[in-house]
């Protein structure tokens, strides 16, 4: 082993993270995280063994042994320990920065990594498009506002509020007695209430159904993100404008935008009082990426029926048959035949470690650990595999455990440094079980585009390297 | 659930305003209105006109008014086809409007090159099954920079254009709201479409409560996994470089895919490749097809695996050490105050953490009396320099 012949033993025997970047970027981030040892390096000296340590670290690793060993120390054997406890850092010995630094607080500048992203090639412009929220790299069940994914038809606006109206009618006048406008300050005068929801776009996962087309998490299953959203209950908004709830059997909610999305909502949903009327998401307002300051919340539908910017709910009796009904978000069938309202998003789950596009540093212990769902109601149970599917154990679900809610899983794995295909596989509480690709291709072919929900296979191969796979 | 709501919010105004009376599960709208005083207004007329402009398949909310597929044609030349093509086939920006469908799609209304798998491709006129959709959906967000600024002449004018183009209405044809209904009934694809399936949280549409893909969850021995498809090795950058799309600390990072040769070679041993053992498909795991190399432990430092040192040309390099002031002190070849660059390179061939140490902490005693203090430039540049330095000051 290399590592055990460098005298000054570092803290771990992996390379260190910077080796991942390039020079540039490298140099760019050790700038940032070196810059409060210039107090230490204005010293009257600096150890061979700590400046060498510096430069490796900032050159990608390639620490000059010839320096170290030529020139040992002048303050501490050069095997004494590792220099990141040895050499105290400037943060424990200077002042950090006060209060209000920045007003709205912004993550680490080491995170500048996790960002939400385009698929390269997937659409021609920016404004009908999609981003993809980093999956691999959060944790627990919430997405940070920031990082929520984009779908986007005609664009995002950020709408002053106090112009914003939500007008509720009827198709006919008997179903609606009394059409109603509402001012935001109204709708959020009302009782709220916060629930936590997932939304997935029903192309999620939409280019894997023929075979394997993307390299990370991000992008097999980043049309998904979950918030805790604050609003009230369409149904209340429905009653105080008169509504036939007995004769009104579909609701077409309608947005501000150019592209004015339009869908029809499920009454089911509505009557239940799950369809919410949101303005808030995670303790604060709605983003304008997802529809500031008003947008539809349907739990466990897929997100185009989410209608942000949302302007208008109509009562009808019947369907709307909207561009978006008709024409997209129509799942193709083997047959030729196209399934129209296909909105609800079926249970799924993803592995996000290891997932695809990443190195595991050693073998050892791991946490499978990964995110589950169900439109249908709350998850039941997740199971995971790391033979490709042919033996599986039961993950740890950790709480709360929510309907129509991501939900977090966690499996012991301790790898041994072969090859392994890692997998989940969640069930909900209807008992409906995750497919696997061969299952869902077998129904649905190839085609249908929408609602893609097979299991997932991550190959972690001898080196660390993990690879996005499907099994057959 | 609604009786629940019901009282949630009767116990919300009950501590609110006081209000003493139960509420009753089933309430009327009047009085659920009437919870709520103060809280919305009744919407006008030309209100509800402005923005109730959805058109239904059955084509209610459709304006009086037509439009000729001729007129329809300027439009189109002028509106739709920078993005749709002349001729609506353009893919270059969306998806094709035209082409796939036949006449006997219009007499069957399915269209029958849905069924092959292999045709590439669907068009909107392959697709759609409610004329209503395209009206409402070119009134309501076309043209794509400036919706809602089609006239409804345009409009039908525009959707009968498009129809032309598929080969659905004939030249002389004039759109209007009086024959939509019998255009609707030569909709190449109005009868390829099911609601027959468990997507609709409801029984609105009569659709299947049963889902349609049913799994069990085999839990041991079940079938033998062979690896049908992987990440192909030529694109692996494709998505860029997923060593800046994973975090910096954690139980993993990302690969680094931007070396040029497309390997990751971050943690690669010499001979395992990661394209040897993605290529090698079917792949199976544990003791089957699988024949790579043992785990590769990756050390801190390899002389023979570390990248080169970031190199710069020779004006770059004088750059930054003028910026630096370097040059205040150091000549290229000759000693003034200190020694010169290049005698600096041989001396110190290749050592550059070395090097960057001293630039940064200062150094006595090597080259002669005078000191060289510490010097406040960044860490990037005191490594750049001392790359340069290493690698010979240019000589």
């Amino acid at each position: 082993m290399r590592s055990l012949q460098i005298p000054m033993q570092p803290g771990k025997i992996q390379k260190a993270p910077e080796s991942f970047l390039s020079p540039d970027q490298a140099r760019t981030v050790m700038a940032e995280a070196q810059q409060g040892r210039r107090g230490f390096l204005r010293g009257a000296f600096a150890s061979a063994a700590s400046a060498a340590a510096v430069v490796a670290v900032a050159a990608g690793g390639a620490i000059d042994a010839k320096a170290q060993t030529s020139k040992p120390s002048q303050v501490q054997a050069p095997d004494a320990g590792d220099p990141n406890i040895l050499n105290l850092p400037e943060h424990a010995k200077g002042l950090g920065q006060g209060v209000v630094t920045q007003g709205y607080g912004r993550p680490s500048l080491h995170e500048v990594n996790i960002q939400r992203r385009q698929s390269p090639g997937l659409t021609q412009t920016t404004q009908a498009s999609v981003s993809f929220a980093p999956l691999q790299s959060m944790f627990g069940i919430v997405t940070p506002s920031g990082l929520h994914f984009e779908r986007h038809h005609q664009g995002w606006w950020d709408i002053d509020p106090t112009k914003h109206r939500l007008m509720v009618n009827g198709s006919v006048p008997a179903l609606i007695k009394n059409p109603k406008v509402f001012t935001v300050d109204e709708i959020m005068r009302l009782s709220a209430v916060s629930r936590f929801h997932f939304i997935e776009c029903g192309a999620n996962t939409a280019m894997e159904w023929g075979n394997v087309a993307v390299p990370t998490a991000q992008y097999t299953h980043g049309m998904l993100s979950c918030s805790e959203f604050t609003g009230v209950p369409l149904l209340t908004l429905l009653e105080m404008a008169g509504a036939d709830l007995k004769k009104g059997k579909f609701v077409l909610a309608e947005g501000a935008d150019g592209s004015s999305m339009t869908r029809t909502i499920p009454m089911s949903l509505i009557l239940s009082g799950e369809v919410i009327v949101a303005y808030g998401q995670n303790g604060e307002m709605l983003r304008p990426e997802q529809g500031y300051p008003l947008r539809l919340v349907v739990p466990g539908v897929q997100g185009v029926s989410w209608v942000k910017y949302l302007r208008r709910i109509e009562l009808g009796d019947k369907p709307y048959g909207t561009k978006d009904e008709v024409i997209h978000y129509i799942d193709l069938m083997p047959d030729g035949t196209h399934r129209q309202y296909s909105g609800l998003q079926e249970c799924k789950s993803v592995v996000t470690t290891p997932s695809g596009g990443q190195v595991l540093l050693d073998k050892g212990y791991y946490s499978i650990t990964g995110l589950a769902w169900s439109g249908r109601g709350k998850i039941k149970r997740v199971d995971v595999s790391v033979d490709g599917g042919r033996n599986w154990r039961s993950a740890r679900l950790e709480g709360p455990v929510m309907g129509k809610c991501l939900t977090r899983f966690n499996a012991d794995w301790a790898w041994d440094g072969t090859p392994a295909i890692v997998q989940s596989r969640a069930m909900d509480d209807t008992g409906y079980v995750q497919p696997t690709y061969q299952q869902a291709r077998a129904v649905r072919g190839l085609r249908s585009i929408y609602h893609n929900n097979s299991i997932q296979s991550w190959l972690v191969q001898a080196n660390g390297e993990v690879s996005n796979v499907q099994v057959s | 659930m609604f009786r629940s709501r019901s009282v949630a919010v009767a116990l919300v105004l009950l501590a609110v305003a006081g209000f003493t009376a139960a509420q009753s599960a089933a309430q009327s709208a009047a009085q659920s209105a009437a919870r709520y005083p103060g809280i919305g207004r009744s919407a006008t007329p030309a209100e509800i006109a402005a923005w109730d402009i959805d058109v239904r398949p059955d084509f209610k909310g459709l304006p009086a008014g037509s439009g000729s597929v001729a007129k329809g044609q300027e439009v189109w030349e002028s509106k739709c086809a920078s993005c749709h093509g002349v001729f609506g086939e353009a893919n270059n920006i969306y998806s094709p409007l035209v082409g796939g469908t036949t006449a006997d799609d219009i007499k069957t209304g399915r269209v029958a090159r849905l069924r092959d798998a292999a045709f590439p491709g669907r068009t909107t006129l392959m697709k759609v099954s409610s004329l209503s959709a395209l009206w409402d959906y070119i009134n309501r967000a076309m043209p794509w920079t400036q919706p809602k600024s089609l006239t409804v002449e345009e409009v039908y004018a525009s959707t009968a254009f498009l129809l032309n183009l598929g080969g659905i209405l004939p030249d002389d044809f004039v759109l209007s709201d009086k024959n939509m209904a019998d255009v609707q009934a030569r909709l190449p694809n109005r009868n390829g479409k099911t609601t027959a399936h468990a997507l609709w949280p409801g029984n609105e549409f009569l659709g299947s409560r049963a889902p349609d893909v049913k799994a069990v969850a085999c839990m041991a021995d079940c079938a033998q996994p062979v690896v049908a498809s992987s990440y192909p090795d030529f694109a692996l950058n494709s998505h860029g470089n997923l060593a800046e799309q994973n975090r910096l600390v954690g139980p993993q990072r990302g690969l680094d895919t931007s070396r040029a040769s497309g390997k990751a070679s971050a943690t690669v041993a010499p001979n395992t490749s990661p394209a040897s053992l993605l290529v090698a498909s079917p792949v199976s795991v544990r003791g089957a097809a699988v024949a790579v190399g043992p785990p590769t432990t990756v050390v801190a430092a390899s002389s023979a695996s570390a990248p080169p040192a970031p190199e710069i040309d020779q004006q770059t390099a004088l750059n930054l050490a003028n910026r630096h002031t370097c040059t205040a002190c150091h000549a290229m070849d000759q000693r003034t105050v200190g020694p010169g660059f290049a005698e600096i390179a041989r001396k110190h061939a290749g050592r550059v953490d070395y090097l960057a140490g001293k630039i940064k902490s200062g150094s006595a005693g090597v080259w002669g009396a005078i000191p060289m203090p510490a010097q406040a430039l960044n860490e990037v540049d005191a490594k750049t320099l001392a790359a340069w330095l290493a690698a010979g000051a240019g000589k």
